[in-house]
């Protein structure tokens, strides 16, 4: 008996195996667990591929790892930057440090305290979902040292969503 | 005379980089590009911050299918054999240490880990070995009594179409760089009012996410 169901354990493993299109039961309620899953798209900061990474090598950054990326992507976003007339911001990073911030695509998140992409004390421990992170970004790229300087490319006047968030999970609010 | 030179330069971005989008909308060639048929692969934003219902848990948002009308909203689904994955880095190398791995198949999605991943990189098998939670994706039509799955270990999942909480005005932004602005409006038009996305919310004690004081965060969207 215990032979038996050997047996068809096996002859089920072979089947998930050599029969991709096979349904495997992994849960045994017929959700489907297995494979391997592969890459497509990655992302952490708003708008850096968007905004650093030409079109030819958006894929490229999609799926180079994040321990990789500034290597990889450095000299991409120094020259994006050097287009866009940097020299410093007012967190006084010089092009080559604010391009290696950029290109290594991760939220930084603290784990205790306030969370936000930028609320005027704290900078870059987290991401909510109010944050202006666009104007933030703009800031950092075209307010100079001041962060005051460009006052018509700085900030976008858009300053808060269309919809408020809600007090209770899932805190994003209702559809359209 | 400075304005010109930084409208050149802008233009200059544009022209290597072709039309450009935000803030990730539709930035994955591979998946959203002609010929290809998995929108859902394309993430617009992910989201990491302090649950503000309790600040003992984390909250991790990865939203997909930008620009949805209300219409559109009513019919999408996530589509099966997609993984999304939130990846943490608690050790500060820029290397996942653990994963959340959430997979929807009909009508259902369920969420694993946080668990170390077997590899890190961009290949993933499911960690069937961690914490699982499930819940019901939540349909357009009961939006507004959302599912909330929850695991006895404290985290709580959703899955289902929402607002789309990015904002930007994208359009003046577009001109700026075609050179046909020099400079944003007063007040700004929000490009992304009255859209949504397809959203992943997850919801999880810190306690499961290693004892730093920071993590690196990032999404992922993976296919078989």
């Amino acid at each position: 008996m215990l032979r038996i169901n050997k047996l068809t354990l096996l002859s089920v493993m072979a089947t998930g195996l050599f029969l991709t299109s096979c349904d495997k039961d992994d849960d045994m309620d017929n959700f489907d667990t297995s494979g391997t899953f592969t890459q497509n798209d990655q992302m952490a900061r708003p708008a850096v591929n968007t905004v650093f990474v030409n079109a030819a090598r958006k894929n490229e950054f999609n799926t180079t790892v994040p321990s990789a990326m500034n290597t990889a992507f450095n000299a991409q976003f120094q020259s994006v930057l050097t287009g866009f007339g940097y020299t410093t911001n007012i967190l006084g990073l010089d092009k080559a440090t604010f391009a290696a911030v950029l290109a290594t695509d991760v939220l930084n998140v603290k784990m205790n305290g306030v969370t936000t992409f930028y609320d005027g004390t704290n900078v870059l421990t987290g991401r909510a979902l109010a944050d202006d992170v666009i104007t933030t970004e703009l800031i950092l790229i075209f307010g100079g040292a001041t962060g005051a300087s460009n006052p018509g490319l700085r900030d976008d006047n858009v300053n808060a969503n269309d919809k408020a968030f809600l007090a209770a999970f899932p805190y994003l609010a209702t559809p359209h | 005379m400075k304005r010109k030179i930084l409208v050149g330069g802008l233009l200059c971005t544009l022209l290597v980089g072709g039309i450009i989008f935000a803030a990730d909308h539709i930035d994955a060639p591979a998946v959203t590009g002609p010929g290809s048929t998995s929108p859902g692969n394309d993430i617009t934003d992910i989201y990491a911050f302090q649950s503000p219902a309790d600040n003992s848990k984390m909250v991790f948002v990865l939203n997909t299918q930008g620009l949805l009308s209300p219409g559109a909203s009513a019919t999408a689904t996530f589509p099966a054999g997609v993984m999304y994955e939130f990846n943490i880095d608690n050790t500060g190398d820029n290397i996942e240490d653990l994963v959340i791995q959430c997979l929807v198949q009909n009508g259902k999605m369920r969420v694993y880990g946080p668990v170390a991943p077997a590899v890190p990189g961009t290949t993933s098998t499911v960690m069937t070995n961690g914490p699982v939670t499930e819940v019901s994706v939540t349909s357009y039509s009961s939006s507004s009594a959302p599912s909330g799955g929850t695991n006895a270990n404290g985290t709580k999942i959703f899955a289902g179409p929402r607002d789309d909480p990015f904002f930007f005005d994208l359009v003046r932004f577009k001109e700026i760089i075609a050179g046909t602005q020099t400079s944003f409006r007063n007040p700004g038009v929000d490009s992304f009012a009255g859209t949504n996305v397809m959203s992943i919310v997850v919801e999880v004690p810190k306690s499961l996410l290693g004892s730093s004081t920071t993590i690196n965060v990032w999404g992922e969207t993976k296919s078989k």
